[in-house]
């Protein structure tokens, strides 16, 4: 049994009166692959801010590498965020800043790296990400799909154990959401890490998984595969199967 | 009745809860001075931007807000026969009023409401969570840069802003109405002391923080401003906001700070 780099304790959120996390308890396993899917608005985002220590949960325990960060001192918090990752849903890149300063922040702050070095490992990275060329131009400048490879070249350059993808294909056509799931299965494989993907592209996401959590009105249930789903005896899961997959399944070798 | 009673308990805690938060941005955004490593660099590129590139804007107004109070100042002196007094009344006006209360003014409209959208657009894009993320603190790379930024730009364009001033007076009141220029400059000269200069200054940074703190504040919550709304929307009203702010702050605080410095 692989060890477990993030564990919820019985965490509960809530925003005002609405309570979008009701005690929920989940494992994410080192090396593996967890995909959080479920309706919008039912807590995905939320999760994945709490995971980062961006929201503090209300009770419960968030282990990273068993250190509990729900109380953690914003210091030791940046030191836990180190080992994170992170492709944003918009990409989230700094506006103001070229692709190669974009890829070279983590750099240039949070190492003790300078000059040819820096430039060194960007243009590297960018080699890998398909991104030659591309340095001197400004986000606004890039396609949704160019913005997404940078943003993922800018989450790989500190060699992070785990990376959180949240939402990575919304907003692509087919074709590119393809090109986003090989680069995934690229560079998992070149770096090595434990990956959390959370998406409403299903099924297709589900070929990516060795979990899969699904969530509904606050409560988290986790399969062992995405197969577990399909035969899952519980009524909500059989209906939300119904609702997002029907017959169009895809096995993981169709990819 | 029971409702309206609610509604002021929410919104007393709303203030409250608001109040909390920009106090602590207050102190994140000056605490981040003596995190290492220190942005040089971009505090010089924010002097550029709210500084030196609001040197034109100064430049205008000040010569001609002179020039109104050189017109002024003289046709109410000459009713006294006291045209003399003109350099006195025209350099006093603007060093320990005019001077700080429309240069912050006019910085607020230009670079204050820059600074808001810029940082909003920031929250709305996710960036600042990236930095967050990347274990990059905001307040070190983005908000302290901007706060140093303001506190050195605003008193040096007051002091062009009343040197701007004092020769647009002189050119209305001695070039024009033909005041002489000799009683105009030894008038100043004997009226100005250093308790006024001062004060001025003491303005000018008070003003500086307070467009700073309420810009950059308003812009980095925009998330959590209640009735701002989303988006584009969010943030066009939330810099709204946060110049008409910016604008009573700054009047409330040169009426308290003449009051306590006079």
């Amino acid at each position: 049994m692989s060890q477990a780099v993030i564990e919820f304790k019985d965490v509960v959120k809530s925003f005002g009166q609405q309570t979008i996390l009701d005690r929920v308890n989940l494992t994410i396993n080192a090396g593996k692959t967890t995909v959080i899917a479920g309706p919008s608005g039912q807590g995905k985002s939320v999760t994945m801010k709490l995971i980062l220590g961006l929201l503090r949960p209300d009770s419960g325990q968030i282990l990273v590498g068993g250190q509990d960060i729900s109380r953690m001192r914003s210091k030791a918090l940046n030191g836990i965020r180190t080992k994170f990752g992170v492709l944003f849903q918009g990409s989230a890149l700094l506006d103001s800043l070229s692709v190669f300063e974009n890829v070279a922040l983590p750099l240039e702050e949070r190492t003790r790296l300078v000059g040819e070095e820096i430039r060194e490992q960007v243009l590297a990275i960018l080699a890998q990400l398909g991104l030659t060329g591309h340095e001197d131009k400004y986000p606004a400048q890039l396609s949704g799909g160019m913005r997404k490879r940078v943003g993922l070249a800018r989450a790989l350059m500190l060699h992070p154990e785990i990376m959180l993808f949240d939402e990575p294909t919304t907003g692509l056509d087919p074709e590119k959401s393809l090109e986003i799931y090989h680069l995934f299965l690229e560079t998992q494989k070149k770096f090595g890490y434990t990956s959390i993907i959370v998406s409403h592209d299903i099924p297709k996401i589900f070929n990516l998984a060795d979990q899969v959590i699904l969530v509904n009105k606050g409560k988290f249930t986790t399969f062992a595969s995405p197969e577990d789903i399909q035969q899952s005896d519980l009524p909500e899961i059989q209906a939300f199967v119904q609702n997002t997959m029907g017959n169009i399944y895809l096995s993981r070798e169709m990819e | 009745m029971t409702r309206y009673l609610e509604r002021i308990g929410s919104n007393t805690l709303w203030f409250l809860e608001d109040l909390g938060r920009m106090g602590s941005f207050l102190v994140f955004g000056l605490g981040g001075v003596f995190k290492r490593p220190f942005r040089f660099s971009a505090m010089v590129r924010q002097i550029r931007l709210i500084g030196a590139n609001s040197f034109w804007v100064i430049f205008f107004i000040a010569g001609f807000t002179g020039m109104v109070l050189g017109l002024q100042g003289y046709y109410t002196l000459r009713k006294f026969g006291s045209e003399g007094a003109l350099g006195s009344a025209v350099s006093l006006t603007l060093i320990r009023e005019l001077g700080p209360v429309l240069t912050a003014l006019m910085v607020t409209g230009r670079a204050g409401s820059a600074m808001c959208a810029e940082i909003g657009i920031m929250r709305n894009s996710e960036q600042l969570d990236a930095l967050e993320c990347m274990a990059i603190d905001p307040f070190r790379y983005l908000i302290t840069p901007k706060f140093l930024a303001t506190i050195i730009s605003v008193p040096i364009l007051t002091l062009f802003f009343n040197v701007i001033g004092i020769f647009g007076g002189f050119l209305a009141g001695c070039g024009l109405l033909g005041v002489n220029p000799g009683a105009y400059w030894s008038g100043m000269e004997q009226s100005v002391v250093n308790q006024d200069i001062n004060m001025g200054i003491i303005k000018s940074f008070v003003f500086a923080l307070l467009i700073v703190w309420v810009c950059a504040g308003r812009g980095y919550f925009v998330h959590i401003i209640r009735g701002a709304g989303f988006g584009a929307e969010g943030v066009s009203k939330v810099t709204t906001q946060a110049v008409v702010l910016s604008s009573i702050a700054i009047l409330v605080w040169d009426y308290l700070l003449t009051a306590i410095l006079l």
